[in-house]
Formats: structure tokens, C-alpha cells, sequence
């Protein structure tokens, strides 16, 4: 049985990572009926890093995407968000965190129907509380660096594809996150859009050294990340990072 | 943070106004029931009670069998005689002025025209009891009334429906089987609660006697109209003119009354409670709509939490909290309903602006019902909506995320 392999003491160099988790487990369901989709996690990912988590359907590598996006409870194990321990905060210190710290964008785009780019990308900034004029000033300014000015008037239907998904990594990146997570989001685009959207997130994670946490099942996506773990059967199987030798 | 759920709510409502507007039309066809309802009930209340003081204030009547309805002239019972009058006029105090009236309902005919009219004769002390002045004319004189001369003052109506457009002092007017002269013509008093008061021509009571009276009981006075002196209360006059008469007619402590007693004010508040009691139940059945309507907020608002569940999925992962959520949802469900209650209200006056009129009811602008209906209309949005944004806010984000 593989052990995994991205443990911080593989990764000489840094003193402090962004992302700790260590020996992470999450059932669903209890007792004889529960499921481990995850069976021990240890994963370290230093600030700065594009890294593309992949694996079968089933390998348990949209669980660990979850738990790491805050989004969902670990059953055992620590995770450490930024210095933070993310296994004791609650629901509402979660929403905080991802809210002040994470940026989401999905396959599906996820965009409000009938409602203009710019509100879509102001959205997250309704939340904190950001006052009228600098809410728009920003989103405007998130919808022009994925390349969308002139287009903050169009809702969701009058976009394409690949607009939409541009819309969608504005709204993550308007509130200026630590990390954004993205949960395949080419597997609704051509490859030509497909081409553009990872150059997008490569240029966010090199310019503005966003931290960038990627599943896909696409090898030539995955080659646009620095780094590449396989999951299987809710472990880490393989780690570029280890492999290379860093 | 709740400016930002109001911001946020309004933002939504604005994306989908034609559902809103579904969502709401329950609230506004309850308000505007309501608002129009207790409205123009209070309106024909008002206009019932300032209408019967015009028959004049002080007002106390005699009339035969018991109450003042339809059932009070049921045969066998006595009517008066002139040595009533007489007696309550002498042994009495406080009666500042005592009429006899004898009533009957005969044709009229002038020229071409015909209609049947209360023709009433009485002494010339009713004018002033019951508040008549005079638009033309003159009242009939005391020599008149006491020679009995075929004189009559006519009211309003019967001057438009029989005259039209002819001067009709002077005339001669065919009443039953007897022609009077003219002499004088009422000012209108318009509707009350029991018809129309213009509809009626006066005459001295013995040309109604003699004249029109027919068969035997010719010289009977089937109401006597009394106006009690000012500074006297009109309950103790009551109390004490049904002393008289009971003992004038011999009546045993264990019969009742054969004749009843009462003044205006008592007409006013039996006239007025039974328009009330009709405004309650159209008020309560318009409640129940009322009610309905927060029942359709409840059911679409549970609908779209169902639909919306990926919104909700997205805002929950970008970091809105599972309250932030819930004030969303409940704010949307109030400013929903609150403007329901704001449109319904403002439908409701346009309504009552328009039927007023029609139904000939004075239309006052009633704060407490509209104040009453705005508050009730928001609470509906508040209780019905909480189901549905409760559920909102327990949606699990992954789980909603992946709802398709």
C-alpha cells in the first residue's frame, strides 16, 4: 500500500506552507454503511505553487478539492489554512475564510442567469461589504483583467463559453484571494477556449502569484500546472513534486 | 448586514419581476379587498348616520306595534287617536313640539305623468320636527290645516318626476281620488337608510283624513312625531311617554308594548350596526384571501428556494454565511409582500375613489386600515417566508453546488 508522498519534509525550502494537511480522512456515512473517500491525506503547498490535482472518477480527488476549499468537514486529520486550523472553525468561520482568503471557479461557470457580468463579479464584494462605488470600480477592474471590458452590461446568455468562464475567474479574483480553486474548469470548453482560459490562469498565478488548486482529468490541462498529484483510492499516488526531486 | 440582504434581495427580486409579480398578486387582491372593503363599509356607516340626523336630531317617534322594521305594521295593532296626542302633549314635559302623521302610500297623477308616493298628513308643527325647509313655495298655513283645504307641499322627487321642468306652484294635483293645489316644495334632504326622503308629499292631516282616508279607521294616526325640548333627555322622554300610553291602553304589567318608542338616534345605530356586520363578514372573507395570498408567497417562495439551489450553492462557496442566507430569502419574501401591500393599497383607493360615487357613499381615506394592512401584508412575508429561507440557509454548498 502507497503511503502518501507529499509530506512537508519532501519539500526543502520552505519554512512556512500555505496549505498543511496531514493524515486527512473523510467517511461519509457511519458505521458499516460509511464510506472513506479519503484514507490519510498529507499535503503540503507553499504560496505561489499552480498545482493540478488529478484522478479516476471515484479516487476521491473532488473530496480532497472540497475539504482544501473549505467547503466541507474533515472526519480526522489536521488541516492548516495559512496558520489557521481549519478541523476547528466552524460553519460560519469557514463561510469567513472562504469569503476574505478563496476564490471558486467550476466547470458549469456557475454564474447568476439574468444578471449583468458586472453584478456577477461584484457578487463577492456584496458580501464584504464593499461600499457602491469601489464594488464596481473593482469588479470592473477584475472584468478587465480577464480581458471582458466593454462587456460588464452582458448577462451570462449573451456570453460564450469561454466569456462566461473569463466572468467566472473575474468574481474569484476580484477580492484579491490567497488561493483560487478551480474544479475542472475547461471541461466545458473547446480547445482553442480551453488554450486561453489556462493561459489566463497561468498569467493570474505567475503576475499575481495567486496560489492555484486545479482538479482536471486532462493531461495537456494539467501540463499548464507546476505541479501535478494523482489521487487514488483516496491517497495521494504520485506527486511531480517528489518525483522531480525539488 | 441587513442593507446588504436588502440590496442583495432587490438585486434577485429584479432579475425575475414577473414571478414577483405572480408571487405577490395573492397579497395585493387581499389587501385591496380589504382596504376597499372596511373603506366604503365605513363610508356607507357614516353616511347612513349623518343622513338619519337629518331627520332631525331630538327626534322621537310613536309608532304602532313594537320596533321600527317592516314587522312593526302587522294588523291588529292599534294605531293612535288624537286624544293621544293630546294627553302626551299636556302631561309631558319636555316636549317642545308634537306632530300626528298619517301615511299612505297613493297614486299621484300630473297631466300625463302617474307615481306612487308617500302622501302624509300631519300638522304644521313636522316641518320643523323633522327639519324640512322649503326650496319654493310656502308650508300650508294653520287655517289650511284646521279647515282641512286641499293643500300640498311636495318633495323633490315628486317635483322631478311628475313636474320636470314646469313651476309647480299653483298646480293642481290629482292625489287618489282628490285634487290638491300646490302651495310649496321641499328642499332635499337625498337618501337615508330607509329610501328616498325627497319621495313624499305633505298635506294637513284632516284633507288626509277627510279626503283620503277611506274606510273607517279614517280619523287613526299611525305615527306620532315628537321633538323633545332642548337640554331634555330624549332616553327619559321615552321612558316616559311609554309610561302614558301603556296606562292609557290598560296594559297589564305581564303584556308587552303595542306600539314602540324610539328616536333617531337609535334608527342611526340599528341602521349602522347592520352595515357594520355586513362590512366584518366581506372584511373576514377578504382576510381569508389575505391569507391565501401569504400561503402562494409561501409555496412559490419553497419552489424557487428548490430552483435556485445552485444560487445558493454559489453564494454559500464564495463565503456568504447560512444566516446571510436566511435574511436574503426572508428579505425578499418581505419586500415581496410588503410591496404587495403597498400596491394593493394603492389599488384599493383607486377602487373606492371610483365606487364611492357609484354606491353614493362619502370616500375618507382611512389611515388605521391602511396602516393596519401595510403591517399585516409585511408580517404575511415574514411568517410565510421564513419555511423557505430556513431551508435555504440549511442547504449543504457542495451538495447545492452539484444540484443540477
Amino acid at each position: 500500500m502507497t503511503t502518501s508522498r507529499g509530506n512537508r519534509d519532501d519539500l526543502p525550502g520552505t519554512q512556512q506552507l500555505l496549505i498543511d494537511m496531514q493524515g486527512v480522512r473523510k467517511v461519509y456515512g457511519q458505521g458499516d454503511a460509511g464510506f472513506e473517500a479519503l484514507r490519510g491525506i498529507d499535503l503540503g503547498i507553499r504560496q505561489g505553487e499552480f498545482l493540478a490535482i488529478m484522478g479516476p472518477s471515484g479516487s476521491g480527488k473532488s473530496t480532497l478539492m472540497n475539504l482544501l476549499g473549505c467547503l466541507d468537514r474533515l472526519s480526522s486529520g489536521s488541516y492548516r489554512y495559512a496558520g489557521i486550523a481549519v478541523e476547528r472553525l466552524n460553519a460560519v468561520q469557514r463561510s469567513l475564510l472562504r469569503r476574505y482568503h478563496l476564490g471558486f471557479i467550476f466547470q458549469g461557470f456557475n454564474l447568476l442567469e439574468r444578471t449583468s457580468a458586472l453584478e456577477n463579479v461584484e457578487l463577492p464584494l456584496l458580501y464584504r461589504g464593499v461600499k457602491r462605488a469601489q464594488r464596481s470600480s473593482m469588479a470592473r477592474g477584475a472584468l478587465a483583467a480577464v480581458g471582458l471590458a466593454g462587456k460588464e452590461a452582458n448577462s451570462p446568455s449573451e456570453l460564450s463559453g469561454g466569456q462566461q468562464q473569463r466572468v467566472a475567474i473575474a468574481r474569484a479574483i476580484v477580492s484579491n484571494p490567497t488561493t483560487l480553486f478551480a474544479d475542472e474548469p475547461t471541461g466545458n470548453l473547446d480547445s482553442v477556449t480551453t488554450a486561453e482560459i489556462m493561459n489566463l490562469l497561468t498569467h493570474l498565478n505567475r503576475e499575481r502569484g495567486i496560489t492555484i488548486l486545479m482538479v482536471t482529468h486532462e493531461d495537456d490541462v494539467a501540463a499548464h500546472a507546476g505541479r501535478t498529484i494523482h489521487v487514488m483510492d483516496g491517497l495521494i499516488e504520485r506527486d511531480s513534486a517528489r518525483n522531480a526531486g525539488f | 448586514m441587513l442593507a446588504n440582504a436588502f440590496l442583495i434581495a432587490l438585486r434577485e427580486i429584479r432579475r425575475n419581476l414577473g414571478r414577483a409579480f405572480l408571487t405577490v398578486l395573492g397579497v395585493i387582491i387581499g389587501v385591496t379587498a380589504v382596504v376597499t372593503m372596511v373603506t366604503l363599509g365605513q363610508g356607507t356607516t357614516m353616511a347612513v348616520k349623518s343622513k338619519i340626523e337629518n331627520l332631525g336630531s331630538n327626534l322621537v317617534m310613536l309608532r304602532p306595534g313594537a320596533g321600527f322594521g317592516p314587522r312593526a305594521a302587522a294588523a291588529g295593532v292599534p294605531n293612535f287617536t288624537e286624544s293621544d296626542v293630546i294627553a302626551i302633549a299636556e302631561q309631558i314635559p319636555g316636549v317642545a313640539a308634537i306632530a300626528p302623521l298619517r301615511s299612505n302610500m297613493l297614486s299621484t297623477i300630473y297631466l300625463q305623468q302617474a307615481r306612487n308616493t308617500t302622501v302624509t298628513g300631519t300638522t304644521i308643527d313636522y316641518f320643523a320636527i323633522n327639519k324640512w325647509s322649503l326650496a319654493d313655495g310656502r308650508f300650508f298655513s294653520e287655517d289650511e290645516a284646521s279647515r282641512g283645504a286641499a293643500v300640498a307641499v311636495i318633495g323633490n322627487t315628486v317635483r322631478d318626476e311628475l313636474f320636470g321642468p314646469d313651476d309647480p306652484i299653483g298646480r293642481k294635483l290629482r292625489i287618489g281620488s282628490a285634487s290638491f293645489q300646490v302651495v310649496g316644495v321641499l328642499a332635499s334632504k337625498g337618501q337615508a337608510g330607509m329610501g328616498d326622503q325627497d319621495d313624499t308629499i305633505v298635506v294637513p292631516l284632516t284633507a288626509m283624513q277627510r279626503r283620503l282616508g277611506g274606510r273607517s279607521s279614517a280619523r287613526d294616526i299611525s305615527q306620532i312625531s315628537i321633538s323633545a325640548a332642548d337640554g331634555v333627555d330624549s332616553n327619559l322622554l321615552i321612558s316616559e311617554i311609554t309610561a302614558l300610553m301603556r296606562q292609557r291602553r290598560n296594559l297589564q304589567s305581564n303584556q308587552d308594548d303595542n306600539f314602540s318608542v324610539f328616536d333617531t338616534r337609535q334608527i342611526a345605530e340599528t341602521l349602522s350596526s347592520s352595515t357594520r356586520m355586513m362590512t366584518t363578514l366581506l372584511t373576514a372573507v377578504a382576510a381569508v384571501s389575505l391569507l391565501v395570498g401569504g400561503i402562494g408567497i409561501m409555496n412559490i417562495m419553497l419552489v424557487s428556494v428548490t430552483e435556485r439551489t445552485r444560487e445558493i450553492g454559489i453564494r454559500l462557496a464564495i463565503g456568504a454565511t447560512a444566516r446571510e442566507v436566511l435574511w436574503q430569502f426572508l428579505v425578499e419574501a418581505l419586500t415581496l409582500s410588503s410591496a404587495g401591500g403597498v400596491i394593493g393599497i394603492l389599488l384599493a383607493f383607486a377602487l373606492c375613489s371610483v365606487l364611492a360615487p357609484m354606491i353614493e357613499v362619502s370616500f375618507a381615506f382611512n389611515l388605521q386600515i391602511n396602516l393596519i394592512a401595510f403591517i399585516f401584508s409585511a408580517a404575511v412575508g415574514i411568517v410565510f417566508g421564513f419555511a423557505p429561507a430556513r431551508r435555504a440557509a440549511r442547504l449543504d454548498p457542495i451538495d447545492a453546488l452539484r444540484h443540477e
